[in-house]
């Protein structure tokens, strides 16, 4: 039964955050946003967090700036274009559609119509060739161990 | 030979789909080749390209550390070339960085101004009283606002600022005497005309 509780229990942890109490912004609203902007910032020293799950400092002095630029009454985008124009795209978790990722967006949807493409042209190019028909001695033999067996 | 098909027979399977997968390999190879000599040619993959380069460095005004004069402020680092140079005493790298930045400092080509990140005053006091202060003026930035204003991401980080204020240069981590004898004293020349 115990083993069950703590298997239950694991299946409902929720993912990790390393907002600290002390951080968080009075206002329930404004925090609510302030999670939801730091979801798509990348923290600059560990690659593939976001800020919201880092435990990195400058990732949590990050948290705190986008409250502050919240409380001074920023919209979700200009706290998010504010850090983009200091760090780059590189702080968006998600990369943007522009001419520069229009590969990173397209290409699988290209490998995949070239894949089709490909099975196409082999299913079109080779006729569907069955097993070689029975030889008269394989038919003898067939019809003496299932007499009346329909054969090709 | 084997290559003609006998009459009679199917024409063989083209040969050269085979080959896709061999190209591949080999075109892969040749990425990864290139990737790993640009790594020990100096490339490093962790370090963030600036999109603060060629912009006015940000507005900014440090506190000083006690004892030691005046604060930093966006005004003091114009007109003239200097260096703005981060650290901290919980930085492994700026121990490394620093006797170098000591070397400079004596020359006197280029004022270091440096900014004290998340650190207590008194850490930042005694890694100077340790290692030495190369720096014309320090401004302390506890809570990294200045920091991330520059876009800095780890420290040691530097930049170069001509007499406008204008970021010219940015080095990611320690700099090193080749980095500074073949780009930055160049720079500094080219800036200073």
């Amino acid at each position: 039964m115990r083993i069950f509780v703590l298997l239950f229990a694991l299946f409902f942890a929720g993912a990790v955050h390393a907002v600290e109490p002390s951080e968080m912004l009075k206002d329930p609203v404004l925090e609510a946003r302030a999670r939801e902007v730091s979801k798509h910032l990348r923290c600059v020293v560990c690659q593939n967090e976001t800020i919201d799950e880092s435990n990195a400092d400058i990732a949590k002095d990050m948290r705190l700036l986008l409250r502050t630029r919240i409380l001074a009454g920023d919209s979700n985008d200009q706290v998010i274009q504010f850090l983009v124009s200091r760090y780059g795209d590189y702080v968006l978790l998600k990369p943007r559609f522009m001419a520069s990722t229009y590969l990173l967006w397209f290409g699988p949807f290209i490998v995949l119509l070239l894949g089709a493409f490909v099975v196409y042209r082999r299913l079109k190019g080779t006729p569907v060739a069955g097993p070689a028909p029975l030889s008269p001695e394989e038919k003898a033999a067939l019809e003496e161990l299932a007499p009346g067996e329909r054969t090709p | 030979m084997t290559d003609t098909p006998a009459p009679g027979t199917k024409p063989r399977a083209k040969r050269w789909p085979y080959l896709v997968p061999l190209v591949a390999v080999l075109a892969l190879g040749g990425v990864f080749a290139k990737r790993l000599s640009d790594i020990s040619g100096g490339y490093d993959p962790k370090v963030i390209p600036t999109v603060l380069l060629n912009t006015p460095a940000p507005e900014f005004n440090l506190p000083p550390l006690p004892g030691l004069g005046e604060g930093l402020t966006s005004a003091d680092i114009k007109g003239k070339v200097s260096l703005i140079n981060v650290w901290g005493s919980w930085c492994v790298a700026c121990t490394v960085e620093h006797p170098f930045l000591m070397e400079i400092a004596k020359t006197g080509e280029i004022p270091i101004y440096g900014i004290a990140w998340r650190d207590t005053p008194e850490r930042s006091l005694a890694w100077l009283e340790k290692y030495g202060n190369p720096f014309t003026k320090i401004g302390q930035d506890p809570h990294s606002q200045t920091i991330i204003n520059l876009g800095v991401t780890a420290a040691p980080e530097s930049f170069l600022i001509d007499k406008e204020g204008i970021i010219r240069y940015k080095v990611s981590g320690i700099i090193t005497r080749e980095m500074w004898r073949d780009t930055i004293q160049p720079l500094i020349a080219q800036l200073n005309k």
